[in-house]
């Protein structure tokens, strides 16, 4: 696998008029844990779907692994969406075949042996799994694949303190962070602050700033929740 | 596990703190493995490249080697581990004799104290 890299120059994203994002730049380079954080509404999601290659920009470069972002970069990327994105009538067995069809570098064996782990049923249909076990299937899709980048839109929201932090741990045990790039947005920020390796402010619809996490750390002394109420306030 | 981070200081050094602790108190002992970059990141809920760097930095001190294919080993020079130990406690004792001058204590009266304290533990304990 390459070194992953995502980079942005002048990307500006409007919704008819309304603009969601101005003019944001900024390269990742290397693997880790990139944490965007930020207020709902601040353009997290919006900034997720552009590397995805889900929404085009209304102006600007969006690169992933030095190519500008398409629907064919979905090679490269695996997108975790914030929205219930199974089919309730699959069971997990048909959905982890149904993704060994569709993606090429998709692990099934890695997708059973998490499955497994996390005690799920593999014939029960996903609309009868709990809130909380969906999320987790979502994910062992989502990290079953082979991919240098990995978007991750919202992995830990409405669930409970318990399951988040199962999740979080499910991401640390199986993304390949010392190969891939893994990039998600939350708002539980106190909660995933020892996991970031670098964060992304943002505030309505820009990028305050961009730091290595220890760095911050190191330089303001203090933890990234009171950085983000003082870059965010 | 017992360990705690506290969101203010780098987690790196918190966890390198935490390693030295156990080399030093011989709970790792001279020559034993250190555990994998994963377990240790899974077991005290940090990113593995913190743990990564952690290592990295232990490295560089001489504290532990990494054989290539095999992980990470404490060290089995005992004076360098016992450099380590001398160093840290030298640390806390100056910490400390700072925070009791800062409280107007002196220097006699904080090993009046300390002694005091260690005779009244060691009857607790008897």
């Amino acid at each position: 696998m390459n070194e992953p890299e995502i980079y942005l120059k002048n990307v500006t994203k409007k919704y008819l008029r309304q603009p969601a994002l101005e003019n944001i730049s900024f390269q990742l380079k290397g693997s880790g844990v990139y944490g965007v954080l930020g207020e709902n509404g601040s353009g997290k999601t919006t900034l997720l779907k552009l590397i995805a290659g889900l929404l085009r920009p209304s102006s600007g470069t969006v690169k992933v692994m030095h190519r500008p972002v398409s629907r064919l970069s979905s090679k490269d990327i695996a997108y975790l969406s914030d929205a219930d994105s199974l089919y309730s009538f699959q069971s997990a067995q048909q959905l982890i075949h149904f993704w060994e069809k569709v993606a090429p570098d998709f692990s099934k064996d890695k997708a059973f042996s998490m499955i497994r782990e996390l005690n799920l049923d593999v014939n029960m249909k996903i609309k009868n799994l709990s809130k909380g076990n969906r999320a987790r299937l979502k994910l062992v899709i989502a990290l079953s694949r082979q991919v240098p980048v990995l978007v991750m839109d919202e992995p830990l929201s409405g669930l409970d303190p318990l399951v988040r932090e199962d999740i979080l741990k499910l991401i640390v045990m199986n993304a390949d962070v010392e190969q891939q790039l893994l990039i998600l947005s939350t708002h539980e920020v106190s909660e995933v602050e020892a996991f970031l390796d670098h964060v992304i402010f943002m505030k309505d619809g820009k990028c305050i700033l961009e730091e290595n996490a220890e760095v911050l750390r190191e330089q303001k002394g203090q933890s990234l929740v009171a950085t983000m109420r003082e870059v965010l306030a | 596990m017992g360990l705690t981070f506290d969101n203010n200081r780098p987690i790196y050094l918190q966890l390198m703190e935490y390693l030295y602790g156990q080399i030093c108190r011989t709970d790792l002992k001279p020559g034993e493995k250190l555990p994998s970059v994963r377990e240790l990141a899974v077991k005290v809920g940090v990113n593995p490249n913190t743990v990564s760097r952690t290592y990295m930095e232990m490295e560089r001190k001489d504290i532990v080697v990494s054989k290539r294919g095999q992980g990470t080993f404490v060290t089995e020079d005992i004076t360098v581990i016992q450099e380590l130990r001398k160093k840290i406690a030298d640390d806390k004792i100056g910490d400390f004799i700072l925070m009791m001058n800062q409280i107007g204590l002196k220097n006699e009266e904080i090993l009046q104290l300390m002694e005091q304290k260690m005779a009244s533990r060691k009857e607790e304990e008897e």
